[in-house]
């Protein structure tokens, strides 16, 4: 435990001091993080899961008052926590398949009870899966697969074993499937960019004209699949103020031999008519299917929505966030050092106190991003495909438990 | 095992070849936190609390230093603590700064010291810094990023050994209002080489009557190019090789690390060491040096110019505080009434109640206080568990923790109120005033504060002679305290003599009075006025700062650079004399030498010492006598047309003679010819019309007492006359006012023909 402890706290301080930039990044270590902390904690015999999902809670809460801003590291946390339920679902339901002795229910709820329990399987099966599944589209069409996996555990766990044996095994058995679906999280995460990317070219078309604000890298990957597919095409890169990364996304656009067009973002609305398509990357997609994004992008996606043009968002799943923004333009936004954007030196004299009534009349604000309302969006690209804001909702409840957004919104409202 | 063993062997030769170019930047970083400022700017509060442990925005300031220390990089600090070393020490264990992971921070703790100097000598003895470091003191909030400035202070370490150390600076807007508004410090002037970075002069007490700086000429000689800034400013961030110790255990009178430490390298050629500067653009960078820089900085915090060590940002384990719009800073658990009025830009602090109708603006609110209802609260900083009851005005003031001010007190602006001070009923605290516990401190308990004198801040002496002189008013205060700060009241007002008032408003957190301010912009102007009349601008301020490559450039302003040394040198050279009694003989060499030296005409020489005879003359004393004007009844009456206090003048022409008739043999040496007397008359118009005005209705008198001294031949004069006769009007004023002189001369020599 000590040595996750140090990690945490590494971590924490990284996201606090606002070390780590982008969400991608951020998934990415939040879920190894995660991943070495299950793998740390002890379990005991009983209600497994139970400790885990309390293990992760712990940390995860720490992590997420953090940076409350950086909606990917609440993400991933829901996620593992998803898992972590997921997987001892599955091994609950394998037992009872291989046993059909005495059901065990490791519902967080209700503590564990094995022995005086009698419920039939059927029953338990399906107490579980109301308590632990919204009854998603997804989840019902996998229902199959979940319990193609009985003859699997009951050849590795042994069949009639004393109890403990069986419990230790499953335990073990519980953490490295855990360890395992944590793993493939981060490797979803990690390739996240190729998934969206190979449906450029379904989007993108011959000698069409995209328009991105900023830089992002899902962005550079799809406009270079579609690059690579023969797909010739032009990009207008608005530069992003007042951090200017779109000059840095016009860098490598050219680098990889794509026509590439700079403008400043106040010139969106002009070129907006010649533009047949405008594809943006995003911080965050909240429930309602809204996306916070770099600052100016509302500016791009109300100029997009004037001239009818498809505004695309493209996001990796540990993008989505399964909260609803309230008041997004200042909960749910950073507002950054004046220094980007005029120099200190060169306007000291406006930011005078000692003098007048004590307060400068100049206040320069700089916030990171902005709200786009969903109406907006004409579709998400996932890594799963294309979606309709209205859909997002679903797509999260594929990925999240219900039980963790109460739990979370429990620990975001507490602090 | 072997082959392991070699290995290892090979990996470390490898290690060791590679050492040069890689362990530099390998080597931990180390840094050293000056826990004190050895200054008595924040009294009264820092007798009961050490300075950094004073909060600024609600976080105790030493979090800033060291959560910036961490960010940049910083792998050990070593903790410097002197006064109230205790507290620091305590916090600090307390704080979660001990259990940082690739962060050590070290205390070291001594209560005898009383200067950084002091300090610094004490860790070289400890010998615990082996490598590079960063010297800053706890008060200082920045978020620059090191990397470059260390990689540049490294490179040039590794060509020139002597460039010890990297100042950063920070460009400021160049005005002596915005300076003083803005941190409540004098203008600072600083000469860089534009090339190199490094850094030739600084001065940051720079004398303002005067409007000049004193630049060593061969600083112009040695390079070939200076840029003179007092656009920036001193971020007291110092990049410090280990040499720097050193040094300050060899010059043991090292005190202060600028007045003492850079001027005295910047002066000392003998070793050669040099400073380098580094300036930084878009990140803060900040010291708070007194109350005025307190409000600065915590505003500019508040406007998140110190992204990320903003209220809002958990960077040290500070409570969780929420921005909302225009800049408010709320933490939880606050019980506001829905009548209270909260301005922008303001933070308050967790638990904090505060009642119906109250105002609170530009403002910060410490954790659990208690605000009644009316209350007004503008530009003020109140700190901890404070009580504030209805009706009370507080404007622009600080408020330490544990102050009780009951209903209707007032506070008006630039009142520092210590700790658990309480303010009687309706009690009305007068501006500027500094309310304590704790009685003043007399002369002799401000040496055992471990508290270093600092010079020219006047901090010292004043309160010293504050209480010499208002003896009696303390003691009157200590028996009569409580009637004082209104019924109920606990505390004492420590007492402000009347050269402090002065003093007070700069250093307050109060903005500065609208009169005060014309007048410092007063004082520009009259600058910039001087500049434009002034030919010699080199010797004004102003114009040669702001044009940061004035003395760049053709052999014109060269040969004006060395009229203008050469006639300081002589100067100075002419003030010894008088000061020391030198021979004139002596003298005359000097003079010769520097005449030789600087390749002059005797002419210069002549018109040189003519100058600083006269310049001493305006700085000698006036004697009060008074009716001197008769002592020298001049032939031709009174021309002078100003009504200039005639006893003035006269004192004036008296010392004149004084001096002339001591030093007339010095003079006479250089008058040669008849074209040097006429350089002296031309000086004397000169000066007469810019530099000392003073000697304009002295003219005619004083010509003729040079005429008399047998130092102006009457044909010298009369050339003078006959050359100015085609001139402008304007430059007729000093013929027509010796016209009768003048006359008397013509009729002198006819009636000798």
């Amino acid at each position: 435990m000590p040595d996750t402890q140090v990690l945490v706290n590494d971590f924490l301080n990284k996201l606090k001091k606002r070390k780590i930039e982008g969400s991608q990044a951020t998934a990415r270590q939040t879920a190894e993080l995660l991943r070495s902390v299950i793998s740390q904690q002890r379990v005991p015999y009983t209600n497994q899961a139970g400790a885990l999902i309390d293990a992760v809670k712990a940390v995860g809460e720490q992590l997420i008052a953090a940076n409350p801003v950086e909606l990917a590291v609440g993400n991933i946390v829901r996620r593992v926590l998803h898992i972590i339920r997921e997987e001892d679902l599955s091994l609950t339901t394998a037992a009872i398949g291989g046993l059909n002795l005495s059901a065990v229910s490791d519902d967080e709820n209700d503590d564990d009870r094995d022995g005086d329990s009698t419920l039939s399987a059927a029953a338990v099966a399906a107490a579980a899966r109301s308590t632990l599944r919204p009854p998603s589209l997804q989840t019902l069409l996998e229902d199959t697969p979940v319990s193609a996996a009985v003859p699997q555990t009951s050849s590795s766990g042994g069949d009639s074993e004393g109890k403990t044996a069986d419990k230790s095994s499953r335990s073990r058995k519980l953490k490295h499937d855990v360890i395992e679906a944590v793993n493939e999280l981060i490797q979803d995460i990690v390739t996240c960019h190729e998934q969206i990317a190979e449906q450029a070219v379904e989007h993108i078309h011959q000698n069409e004209v995209i328009l991105t604000l900023g830089s992002s890298r899902t962005v550079l990957e799809f406009l270079f699949a579609a690059k690579e597919k023969k797909r010739s095409f032009r990009v207008f890169v608005a530069e992003g103020a007042p951090r200017y990364q779109g000059h840095l996304l016009a860098k490598e656009l050219v680098a990889r031999g794509l026509q590439t067009t700079l403008i400043t973002d106040s010139a969106v609305f002009a070129m907006i008519s010649r533009v047949n398509m405008v594809i943006v990357g995003a911080h965050a997609v909240m429930a309602n299917g809204g996306v916070i994004a770099p600052v100016g992008m509302n500016l791009v996606a109300l100029a997009a929505q004037k001239h009818a043009v498809p505004f695309v968002v493209l996001a990796g799943s540990h993008k989505l966030c399964p909260l609803y923004p309230h008041n997004p333009e200042v909960l749910l936004n950073e507002l950054r050092s004046p220094s980007e954007l005029l120099d200190f030196g060169e306007f000291s004299d406006c930011m005078d106190f000692g003098s007048g009534s004590g307060s400068p009349l100049l206040h320069v604000v700089n916030p990171a991003f902005d709200y786009v309302p969903p109406k907006l969006v004409s579709l998400f690209i996932t890594d799963t495909g294309g979606h309709n804001p209205s859909y997002m909702y679903r797509l999260i409840a594929d990925y999240y438990s219900a039980d963790d957004l109460v739990v979370q919104r429990r620990a975001t409202a507490g602090n | 095992m072997g082959a392991q063993k070699k290995r290892a062997a090979a990996a470390a030769a490898a290690a060791r070849v590679s050492e040069d170019p890689d362990d530099l930047a390998r080597q931990p970083l180390q840094a050293i936190l000056l826990a004190d400022s050895f200054t008595t700017k924040f009294r009264p509060i820092t007798l009961e609390r050490p300075k950094v442990l004073l909060p600024l925005v609600n976080v105790p300031m030493i979090n800033y230093t060291l959560a910036w220390l961490e960010a940049a990089g910083v792998a050990e600090v070593f903790v410097f603590c002197c006064a109230h070393s205790k507290q620091v020490i305590d916090y600090l264990e307390n704080s979660e700064w001990f259990s940082q992971p690739n962060f050590t921070v070290k205390t070291i703790e001594s209560h005898n010291i009383i200067s950084a100097g002091d300090a610094l000598r004490l860790i070289y003895e400890q010998n615990v810094i082996h490598g590079d470091f960063v010297l800053i003191s706890g008060d200082t909030v920045s978020n620059m990023s090191l990397t470059q400035a260390l990689q540049e202070h490294k490179e040039r370490k590794k060509k020139d050994n002597n460039a010890v150390m990297t100042m950063i600076i920070k460009k400021s807007k160049p005005s002596p209002i915005t300076r003083q508004s803005r941190l409540g410090t004098d203008e600072l002037f600083m000469a860089i080489d534009p090339n190199t970075k490094q850094l030739l002069y600084y001065e940051d007490k720079a004398d303002h009557s005067k409007g000049t700086i004193c630049l060593d000429k061969m600083l112009l000689a040695e390079n070939p190019s200076i840029s003179l800034h007092n656009d920036k400013q001193d971020c007291y961030i110092d990049i410090c090789s280990p040499e720097v110790l050193s040094l300050f255990t060899d010059n043991f009178d090292y005190q202060h690390l600028r007045r003492h430490f850079v001027k005295g390298l910047l002066l000392d050629d003998i070793m050669g060491y040099k400073i380098f500067t580094h300036e930084i653009h878009s990140s803060y960078a900040a010291r708070i040096d007194n109350y005025r820089s307190y409000d600065i900085v915590s505003k500019d915090i508040i406007q998140r110019w110190t992204y990320p060590y903003v209220p809002d940002v958990k960077f040290c384990g500070n409570r969780a505080t929420k921005l909302e719009r225009r800049g408010m800073y709320r933490a939880l658990e606050i019980e506001q009434s829905r009548s209270a009025q909260v301005g922008s830009f303001t933070v308050i602090g967790y638990g904090t109640k505060i009642g119906s109708n109250s105002k609170i603006s530009d403002s910060v609110i410490g954790e659990g206080c208690t605000i009644g209802s009316n209350v007004l609260i503008e530009g003020s900083y109140i700190w901890d568990n404070v009580i504030i009851e209805d009706g009370c005005e507080l404007r622009h003031v600080i408020v330490c923790d544990g102050v009780i001010m009951k209903a209707g007190a007032v506070l008006k602006p630039g009142v520092v109120l210590s700790f658990k001070v309480v303010i009687g009923e309706r009690f009305v605290v007068p501006a500027y005033s500094k309310v304590s516990l704790l009685q003043q401190p007399t002369v002799h308990d401000s040496d055992e504060e471990l508290e270093y004198a600092d010079n020219s801040s006047g901090t010292v002496e004043f309160s010293c002679t504050a209480d010499q002189s208002n003896g009696e008013m303390t003691s009157e205060s200590s028996e009569a305290h409580k009637p004082k700060l209104g019924t109920g009241g606990v505390g004492y007002i420590w007492s402000i003599c009347e050269g402090g008032q002065e003093e007070e408003w700069r250093h307050s957190v109060a903005p500065i009075p609208e009169d005060k301010l014309t007048e410092l912009s007063e004082a520009m102007d009259d600058d910039q006025e001087l500049v434009t009349q002034d030919r010699t601008a080199l010797s004004t301020s102003g114009e040669l700062i702001s044009d940061s490559n004035a003395s760049e450039g053709d052999d014109n302003e060269d040969s004006k650079d060395d009229s203008v040394y050469f006639e300081k040198e002589v100067e100075a050279t002419f003030l010894r004399a008088v000061e020391e009694n030198v021979k004139v003989d002596h003298v005359i060499l000097e003079v010769n030498s520097l005449r030789l030296s600087y390749n002059m005409t005797s002419a210069d020489c002549a018109g040189a010492v003519f100058y600083s005879m006269m310049k001493l003359a305006i700085k000698t004393p006036h004697s009060s006598a008074i009716g001197l004007l008769t002592l020298y009844p001049s032939p031709f009456s009174m021309v002078a047309s100003n009504a200039y206090p005639i006893y003035l003048s006269g004192e004036l022409q008296q010392n004149t003679a004084n001096i002339i008739t001591t030093w007339q043999k010095l003079l006479k040496s250089y008058l040669l010819e008849i074209d040097e007397e006429i350089e002296i008359i031309l000086k004397f118009e000169e000066m007469c019309l810019e530099s000392a005005k003073e000697f304009s209705p002295l003219f005619a008198r004083i010509l003729h007492i040079l005429y008399d001294k047998d130092i102006l031949q009457e044909d010298a004069i009369l050339r003078w006359a006959d050359e100015k006769e085609g001139a402008d009007e304007s430059d007729k004023v000093f013929v027509r006012q010796s016209e009768k002189f003048i006359q008397w001369l013509r009729e002198a020599s006819e009636e000798e023909d």
